[in-house]
């Protein structure tokens, strides 16, 4: 080693090494969690009713965080910890009133009001779920739409794998994000057959939107005002059965002289 | 960009998201620094706590480019050893003034001489044992906190003055003071230390 002007003639050599050997000491476990509560950083949990049963759903300062459904608190806690890298600890506090409400009717238009705590996530999957938080209740988009909306139209398959990483469903509703083929796809908080009970709930009959698919039929079209709408789009829910004029593309539709409907912006 | 600078960006970016990865980044390091500064795990453990969120409060409170153009590391060693040193204080502003009388005027504060309890016989026990972390403790807080940066943290000389906020010239005969008492003190150990108490620090 190379002496520098402050290191001693040689025989400190002994010092020197009693110095650089003596222990050092690792930060005990309870050290970050004391921090992180302290100002204000620390994640906490609460255990609440849904329409998939209990969840468990957890929030920082910055924002819902995580909901999942686990078979005990410490399930939750360690999955948390796995996928978040921090820890979270029961919250002794009633969790916010919007949150309590959307938990008892997932059509509430005030998830606006909602922070979430997306830490982690990519640009393109952060994009991907605000996204889907537009979809309103009732409604289903498919993969594609949401490609389109956010600039990437060819990362259809890209979005469905971020919708899968979605760390707070329910609240960011991935469940209204279908295939474009109807199929009602995949679903990563209990699997297909809790994604159409949620929709059931939302008033989105799955079987229709299906049995549509299965004949090809990709819009429906306005025929007073000409316009051409996703099956689901509020705006032909209301209007009688007879007005509704299918189309198998947006091609179709667009040379039939329809415009696409302002509201759920399908392909055009 | 190396490690250090990565993390102030971020920090400055996005300073609650980055914050818990720079406790975890740093927390072994503080926590071992308290704990030699302060020789027992609980101080240590309150020491740590208390520099960090102080950190946290700190750069809450300062634009983007000050949190980039902070020294991190030697930024956090400053504030823990402030944070060590005012606790020091504290601790001995709490005791009873030495003047201090009870109601019937007698002095509170009796000067008993209680040998184990004067620096002196903690230096002559770390000397009797050969042990560097007493005799390090031993050491008046000029010499200490430089030795410890220097060689126990390791940290380069230059960190060592921008973290004491010394000149560098201080720094480094500070260290090799604290270097030679020691070498000093353990080699009178080893020949039984028996010899006369010679002036720790010259």
């Amino acid at each position: 080693m190379k002496h520098d002007a402050a290191t001693p003639a040689p025989d400190t050599s002994g010092v020197l090494r009693a110095l650089r050997g003596s222990p050092s000491h690792r930060a005990p476990a309870s050290l970050l969690p004391a921090v992180l509560s302290r100002v204000g950083l620390a994640d906490l949990y609460w255990l609440l009713d849904s329409p998939v049963g209990a969840v468990y759903i957890a929030a920082s300062p910055a924002g819902i965080s995580m909901v999942s459904r686990a078979k005990s608190a410490r399930e939750f806690e360690r999955r948390f910890e796995r996928l978040r890298g921090r820890t979270v600890s029961r919250a002794e506090s009633r969790p916010p009133t919007v949150v309590q409400a959307l938990m008892k009717n997932l059509k509430r238009r005030d998830r606006a009001k909602l922070q979430f705590d997306l830490r982690g996530l990519s640009e393109f999957e952060r994009a991907v779920l605000m996204k889907a938080l537009e979809i309103p209740g009732g409604e289903v988009r498919p993969y594609s739409w949401i490609a389109r909306e956010i600039g990437h139209p060819e990362a259809v398959r890209a979005v469905g794998t971020a919708l899968g990483k979605n760390p707070v469903p329910l609240l960011i509703p991935c469940h209204r994000v279908v295939r474009a083929d109807g199929t009602i796809g995949k679903y990563s908080m209990g699997g297909s057959r809790v994604k159409r009970a949620l929709l059931e709930v939302e008033g989105v009959e799955p079987k229709t939107i299906e049995d549509l698919a299965a004949r090809g039929i990709r819009y429906l079209g306005n025929e007073k005002g000409r316009w051409y709408c996703y099956p689901t789009c509020g705006g032909t829910l209301s209007l009688a059965r007879s007005n509704k004029v299918p189309f198998h593309s947006a091609g179709e539709a667009l040379a039939a002289g329809y415009h696409p409907c302002e509201a759920c912006r399908p392909a055009a | 960009m190396p490690q250090e600078a990565v993390l102030e960006a971020a920090l400055a970016e996005d300073l609650e998201g980055c914050f818990e990865r720079m406790v975890r980044e740093y927390q072994d390091r503080l926590y071992s620094f308290a704990h030699r500064l302060a020789g027992n795990p609980e101080d240590a453990e309150e020491i740590t706590q208390d520099a960090f969120v102080r950190a946290y409060r700190a750069m809450k409170t300062y634009p983007a480019e000050r949190i980039r153009a902070l020294s991190l590391k030697a930024w956090l060693y400053q504030i823990t050893l402030n944070v060590a040193r005012n606790r020091r204080r504290r601790k001995n502003h709490k005791l009873v003034s030495i003047d201090a009388r009870d109601g019937d005027g007698r002095a509170l504060f009796e000067p008993e001489d209680d040998p184990g309890s004067r620096p002196d016989s903690r230096f002559e026990e770390g000397r009797r044992r050969a042990d560097i972390a007493t005799l390090v403790a031993a050491l008046p807080e000029r010499y200490r906190s430089a030795l410890i940066l220097r060689y126990m943290e390791g940290l380069r000389l230059e960190e060592v003055a921008a973290v004491l906020k010394q000149p560098l010239g201080t720094v480094k005969s500070n260290v090799h003071r604290a270097v030679n008492a020691l070498r000093e003190a353990l080699s009178n150990s080893r020949r039984g230390g028996a010899m006369a108490r010679q002036e720790v620090v010259s």
